[in-house]
């Protein structure tokens, strides 16, 4: 139990070994422990982050789903004024159809009595020619008579 | 433990002395009566030998012990420390990194400036001298048995029981107490410390006193707490040890207090180290402060 040398040489010997140890034990431990707790940092806040993403992505579709329920309405609702507006389309076509087909049957029925009362007439003069042709006993020339025929048709 | 070649007193005496290597004078009288013609170096073979040796001389078991258990305790690290990845650690890692991370929380805890340096010389001062306690829970006849067949005679097997370990220590924290205090507050302002305080200036010499008391004290008490601790603890198992000579009873006896007083004693080598650990933290704490 005598101080001798070993005093300095058990500083000596300490001195390495805090030496040692601060060169080449306690950084790359610390400097791992430091990676370790940013990696776990980095990992909590990228899960807060999918969450706050999800939560905002659940708003963005319930907006969206919103959203699309009043286009739907506004569609529906333009759908039905374009029908109404087809019907009545449609409605007015076809009014103007059977006016224009009315019209038309109307034409072609005037056309008509008037082509039967000029066939009416020709055959008239017709008759009234034979039956002159009989009063007078004589044949009248309807060739010859062809001008006073033709005012007495006319006269029909 | 021979209790017929040796009287308990020479058995305690015995494992008190350290394995020393020395220089003998010349005419020098050994134990066995040999005269030395000339001064040679050798190992010493009694306490007087050791004592006569003076100051030039060697514990090679305290500087082997220490030295191996320090090796030891800096392989493991470094050994964890080559391998350290941020994922996810092995076993020895995790070990290494959980006393780092105590070490780191301790420091932090009690060290404000910063400094590089007194992490790794926490932990070194922690794990070391843990490990230099740790021999202490060793049966104590082993290995000095076994170094007594190799022809050894003497071997102390905790090397902080020899007090030239701790206050090596000791010393070496109270210089870089020393080293901060002027580099952190130059020399004037570290002599201010020691002269002007508490009493003002004209009570400069009251003042000299009491903060040099103040300052010697530091490492006198960091060395002489750990060696008092582990001394009076060896001392118990020693005491112990001499029951196993005493007949059947008294060996059981002796048998069942080792063992208790090992468990006890876990605490103590664990407590001291933490100690010595946290004391050295705070006083260069202090010298790294302006004002305490």
């Amino acid at each position: 139990m005598n101080i001798n040398m070993t005093l300095i040489g058990q500083s000596i010997t300490f001195a390495i070994f805090v030496w040692f140890c601060m060169k080449y034990v306690w950084p790359p431990i610390i400097g791992a422990l430091e990676a370790r707790k940013k990696q776990i940092a980095d990992g909590l806040a990228a899960g807060d982050r999918g969450k706050h993403e999800l939560e905002l992505a659940a708003k963005r579709a319930s907006e969206t789903m919103l959203e699309a329920k009043l286009k739907a309405v506004e569609i529906i609702a333009q759908a039905e004024k374009r029908a109404i507006q087809v019907i009545e389309e449609a409605k007015n076509d076809a009014k103007a159809e059977g006016d224009r087909m009315i019209a038309a049957a109307r034409a072609e029925i005037e056309q008509e009595s008037h082509r039967a009362r000029e066939s009416l007439r020709g055959e008239v003069a017709a008759l009234v020619v034979a039956g002159a042709g009989k009063v007078l006993r004589r044949e009248v020339d309807a060739k010859a008579h062809a001008d006073l025929l033709e005012v007495i048709k006319n006269e029909l | 433990m021979s209790a017929e070649a040796h009287t308990s007193t020479e058995y305690i005496k015995h494992h008190l002395q350290n394995l020393t290597y020395g220089q003998l004078p010349a005419g020098y009288q050994r134990g066995d009566g040999e005269v030395l013609q000339e001064s040679i170096w050798t190992l010493a073979h009694s306490a007087q030998e050791a004592k006569d040796m003076g100051f030039w001389a060697i514990n090679v078991d305290t500087m082997g012990f220490s030295i191996g258990l320090g090796v030891l305790f800096l392989f493991l690290f470094h050994r964890a420390a080559k391998g350290a990845v941020a994922g996810v650690p092995s076993g020895l890692q995790n070990f290494v990194e959980w006393v780092v991370e105590f070490v780191d929380s301790s420091v932090k805890g009690s060290f404000t400036a910063r400094n590089a340096m007194v992490a790794p010389l926490a932990l070194t001062i922690f794990i070391w001298i843990l490990l230099m306690n740790v021999m202490d829970l060793l049966p104590i006849d082993w290995l000095p048995g076994l170094a007594g067949m190799l022809g050894l005679p003497y071997m102390k097997v905790v090397a902080s029981t020899d007090p030239n370990a701790t206050f090596g220590m000791s010393l070496s924290v109270f210089a870089l107490v020393i080293y901060y205090s002027i580099k952190m507050k130059g020399v004037g302002g570290f002599l201010g410390e020691l002269t002007l305080q508490p009493f003002g200036k004209w009570g400069m010499p009251a003042n000299l006193l009491l903060e040099g008391v103040n300052l010697i004290a530091k490492p006198v008490s960091l060395a002489l707490r750990l060696f008092g601790n582990m001394y009076a603890g060896e001392m118990i198992f020693i005491l112990i040890a001499i029951m196993f000579s005493g007949g059947a009873v008294l060996a059981l006896t002796g048998g069942v207090l080792q063992w208790a007083w090992a468990v006890f004693h876990i605490l103590i080598i664990t407590l001291q180290a933490f100690i010595f650990m946290t004391l050295t933290i705070v006083y260069l704490d202090m010298a790294h402060q302006e004002h305490h």
